[in-house]
């Protein structure tokens, strides 16, 4: 190929690109113009133009410069030919070299990212369950960092040691059928041990056995765009039931207060849950899906309108304890949303606290029922007149077995017809 | 497509870096939809439900199966054309009109669907529940029911194409992989597509005649709906049916198109050819039964939950069959780094890495702490994103010569590959940590939680890493136009590649070869094989004329032939006939 006339050739393209920046910023500078003639409105945009012109310039400035960079090259390698000498650059060996450098700085980028990112994650579980999903993640972490850190070492090392030399013909190695079979066996036993772990631990997750001397707390979490509704049982430790069709404004649950169960019902603010006691979530949702995600106890179940969802687990660590842990004193259990709901979804949260059964039993008489007069009124219940404390102070609801709730409810002749 | 579905991802980076910040040349472009500078919250969850309804489906679905089964199942097969011609032109329409359909919902006052690429109802169903549920949500369904229909009419042209029209000699265990790949990406999509197309049909019915498939005890505010009986959690079965293997219709492609493309560039056989097809057999059969790996915590019964688990990680091995297979072919290798060739290796390794965090959520006891978090959407970044739109690059990277007849700038390719390879680490390396802290996916700002202000920095360089990669595609853009009036003329078979498509004329001629279609001899690996001059042999070179390299198990236990070879062996080189026949 004649040089001279590649010259010409690489001559007449940087005009051609040289022509487009300007063609460019003319077009930008018009339209900048056209912008400021045009802006009525407060927001001066002649300066925001400019400034977006500004950036495509450079942009087109740095394309300008990479096809400068790859004509020098292009001219460097015809020269080299023209004068029959070897090829200039040989771009095996390149992207050989590259592929090494990218699989050292890969490795120290893995590193930083599992000694730096890695401690910004979630702190250690804070209930039992936890303890084991952690372990779990612990183990399947050590075993895929193994794998993934020698299959990109041995890819990356062979695309460096295998790149093409000229000299040598590759070595025909169609299969080897025990190699094959070692490396389907290796990973299916191992992943048969990840398996049996995973579906243990996911047993003993949905299939508690209860214990007698230890009832669960059951609290009720109802989602909605984009609030969630906590309701405790009360003294009688039993949520009552509810009826979609009976919401309104006063009755935001439909809670049915034909049923005893609900006059007892309390709402809270936050979730306070004694620790190492047992607490069974009760999981609704009111309008579309919400997913109730409280990560620091590893707990995540999907509120589904139409379905009722349960999910238990033992806190073990208090909000104090966490606390000096993490060495955070502003450190707060939350809750939130996780399934896409609406333009809220990003701020749907509430506050957990882990107490000792102590502070729980003083909190928990503070709530306030969700019974009123009005509600009274609708369902034909007899007035109570507002005394502003509760009538009958709940007493602890830990205490009581969850099935006295028809004791509970003699216990409150009042509130009978 | 893909150009727009990664402006739209630039957009929702810019907005979770700089939550804060207003960007008034946005609402030049965008109107109300970012007024004062800055993307609503609304739009914001449109434009992560467009991004990925176009990248799934119309990018990787159409843009992998669709592109390079029409280009290949004919030319490495030596077929004159596929089997239906007018159905693959209505197949081809029909994708146009769909794409058109999604993004007209850009236009139209309410916006586009916004309920998440996986339209969960009810969220999905009920206009009051989001805008985006509104007109967007009738055109997704519109446009996603015509995509299948496309997607169909091309599947069973494959198919029937790869069954019935296959050149002399070449039997099922003769094709090259990719078309292993490409027919039962083609049956996989034919078995599941209807299953969506199913789902999306009750979906119109709930939103648009008062049905309730999905939809039960519904109160929006204080208005209760009539709506009862249905259940929210079948769409999610229904959509997942689908959902599932359709990341396997996006991958095998991608899979396939990377045994060729590392085996040409490796110049050795792709390592245990019959281990590689089983493997994408076995993975086709399995994906059908693990849809439930993104229900885990529905709340579905628990039970199921246990099953998916089994079946999910057991999908994992056939996986790593591939991997190892993979590594083994570069084993001892000659390896030429054509742009190609970086691309499909850089597919490899975001398939392992991908596919090593699939680990982590196929395990159900640790994916209650991990769903929808950031972390899945690393994992499926890396190994659905990535790691098939690499395969895709290596595959155009690879036939470009063969669609416009002339060569890209392999330079350029180097530069593409490299700081696209990069940024797409640094995008979502960082992300899994996120995940880790329990950061919920689709969050419009990371403003509302105390413990999330730590990761902004993180945002910050994450989008920056996004905007050089997307600048790096211009690179690639220019290349592919440039390339078609300006680039170097192709010769016959610029990479010396065994496979048929490579002996058509560099020409497009009506019913690809001139004459006689090339009749078939031999599997299309037989590169660097000993004995033999060159290193490759065609496919359409038969056996008599390479008897110096020929290998007993060349002749699959033809006896006759076999005679002939040890005869000339014996005569020619007797050191061979010792080594082999003894």
């Amino acid at each position: 190929m004649s040089l001279r006339k590649y010259i010409s050739n690489k001559t007449i393209a940087a005009l051609a690109v040289i022509v487009t920046v300007f063609a460019n910023t003319s077009a930008f500078a018009q339209e900048a113009a056209a912008g400021a003639a045009a802006a009525n409105k407060p927001v001066d945009m002649f300066p925001i133009y400019k400034s977006a012109a500004f950036y495509t310039m450079l942009f087109l400035l740095l394309c300008l410069f990479i096809a400068i960079v790859g004509k020098a090259i292009t001219v460097y390698e015809l020269t080299r030919e023209a004068q029959d000498k070897p090829a200039g650059i040989n771009w095996n060996t390149v992207n050989g070299v590259l592929f090494v450098l990218f699989l050292i700085v890969g490795l120290y980028g893995v590193y930083f990212e599992y000694t730096v990112h890695g401690h910004m994650i979630l702190p250690d579980a804070a209930s039992e369950h936890g303890a084991k999903i952690d372990q779990m993640f612990n183990i399947t972490l050590i075993l895929t960092t193994i794998v993934f850190i020698g299959t990109h070492i041995v890819l990356f090392l062979f695309s460096y040691f295998y790149k093409n030399s000229g000299k040598r013909k590759a070595y025909y190695y169609p299969h080897n059928n025990a190699l094959e079979r070692i490396w389907t066996i290796v990973p299916a036993l191992v992943l048969t041990v990840l398996v049996l772990m995973g579906f243990l631990t996911w047993r003993s997750i949905f299939y508690k056995i209860e214990d007698p001397n230890n009832k669960p707390l059951s609290i009720e979490i109802t989602s909605q765009q984009f609030v969630w509704t906590i309701r405790y049982p009360g003294a009688d430790g039993v949520v009552g039931l509810k009826n979609y069709k009976l919401i309104t404004g006063t009755n935001a649950l439909g809670m049915d207060f034909k049923d005893k169960n609900n006059l007892d019902d309390q709402q809270a603010d936050e979730m306070v849950i004694p620790v190492n006691k047992p607490v069974r979530l009760i999981l609704t949702s009111k309008d579309v899906l919400h997913s109730f995600y409280m990560p620091h106890f590893r707990i995540q179940l999907n509120t589904v309108p139409g379905m009722t969802s349960y999910f238990e687990f033992t806190p073990t660590i208090t909000t104090v304890d966490m606390q000096t842990k993490v060495n955070d004193p502003a450190f707060k259990f939350l809750f939130y949303c996780s399934k896409i709901c609406g333009s809220g979804h990003y701020n749907m949260q509430k506050v957990v606290r882990v107490v000792s059964q102590a502070e729980y039993d003083a909190w928990v008489v503070k709530q306030p029922k969700f019974i009123n007069n009005d509600l009274r009124k609708q369902f034909d219940l007899p007035i109570v007149p507002e005394a502003g404390a509760p009538a009958s102070a709940p007493a602890d609801s830990t205490a009581k077995p969850a099935k006295d709730s028809s004791a509970v409810a003699m216990n409150k002749p009042a509130l009978k017809k | 497509m893909a150009v727009i579905a990664m402006g739209l991802s630039i957009l929702f980076r810019i907005q979770l870096a700089w939550p804060d910040k207003s960007f008034p040349i946005l609402e030049t472009f965008l109107g109300k939809w970012a007024e004062g500078g800055r993307i609503k919250p609304d739009f914001y969850l449109a434009l992560v439900t467009i991004h990925g309804t176009i990248m799934v489906f119309f990018v990787l679905t159409a843009g992998l199966s669709g592109t390079f089964s029409n280009l290949l199942i004919p030319l490495q097969l030596g077929v004159r054309d596929m089997a239906s011609p007018f159905m693959n032109m209505l197949s081809y329409w029909m994708f146009f009109l769909a794409c058109i359909i999604m993004m007209s919902s850009f236009f139209i006052e309410t916006g586009p669907a916004s309920a998440g690429w996986t339209v969960y109802p009810p969220l999905s169903a009920l206009p009051k529940a989001i805008p985006g549920s509104g007109l967007g949500m009738t055109l997704w369904l519109a446009s996603m029911f015509i995509f299948v229909a496309s997607q169909l009419m091309g599947g069973i042209n494959y198919v029937s194409t790869v069954l019935n029209m296959r050149t002399k000699g070449m039997d099922l265990w003769k094709m090259p992989l990719t078309i292993w790949a490409f027919f039962l990406t083609a049956i996989l999509g034919i078995l599941s597509f209807p299953v969506l197309v199913a789902g999306v049909v009750l979906l119109i019915f709930d939103r648009s005649f008062g049905t309730s498939f999905y939809l039960s005890d519904i109160v929006m505010g204080t208005q209760v709906l009539p709506n009862e009986g249905g259940s929210p959690i079948l769409w999610q079965h229904l959509f997942w049916f689908l959902g599932h293997p359709e990341v396997y219709i996006v991958i095998m492609p991608a899979l396939g198109i990377s045994s060729e493309v590392i085996s040409v560039n490796s110049r050795k056989p792709i390592f245990g050819y019959h281990a590689m097809v089983y493997s994408l057999i076995g993975i086709t059969i399995l994906s059908f039964i693990v849809w439930g790996h993104h229900m885990f915590v529905t709340g579905m019964n628990p039970l199921l939950g246990g099953v998916f688990m089994i079946t999910t990680l057991i999908i994992a091995v056939p996986s790593a069959v591939k991997t190892f297979n993979y590594l083994a072919t570069l084993w001892r290798g000659n390896i030429r780094f054509t742009p190609a060739m970086l691309c499909a290796i850089g597919m490899v390794s975001f398939f392992i890495s991908g596919g090593l965090t699939g680990i982590f959520l196929g395990n159900a006891s640790l994916d209650i702490n991990l769903h929808d978090t950031y972390f899945v959407v690393a994992h499926f970044h890396l190994v659905m994103g990535s790691a098939a739109i690499f395969g895709m690059l290596a595959g155009v990277y690879h036939w470009y010569p063969k669609m416009f007849g002339r060569m890209m700038n392999a330079k350029l390719g180097y530069l593409h590959f490299w700081v696209t390879f990069i940024c797409a680490y640094l995008v979502f390396f960082p992300l899994h940590f996120l995940g880790l802290d329990g950061v919920p996916r689709r969050y419009y700002a990371f403003t509302e939680f105390e413990f999330m202000q730590k990761w902004v920095t993180v945002n910050i360089f994450v989008t920056w890493s996004a905007i050089v990669a997307a600048l790096a595609q211009v690179a690639f853009l220019f290349n592919f136009f440039y390339s078609i009036f300006r680039g170097k003329k192709a010769v016959q078979n610029p990479w010396e590649s065994n496979t048929l498509e490579w002996t058509t004329p560099v020409e497009h001629l009506h019913g690809n070869w001139p004459g006689e279609i090339p009749t078939v001899y031999r599997w299309p690996y037989d590169y660097s094989k000993p004995g033999a001059e060159e290193d490759f042999i065609p496919q359409t070179v038969p056996y008599s004329q390479t008897m110096s390299s020929n290998m007993p198990h060349d002749f699959e236990g033809n006896a006759e032939s076999e005679r002939i070879q040890r005869e000339w062996d014996a005569k020619n080189a007797p050191d061979k006939a010792d080594v082999h026949f003894h």
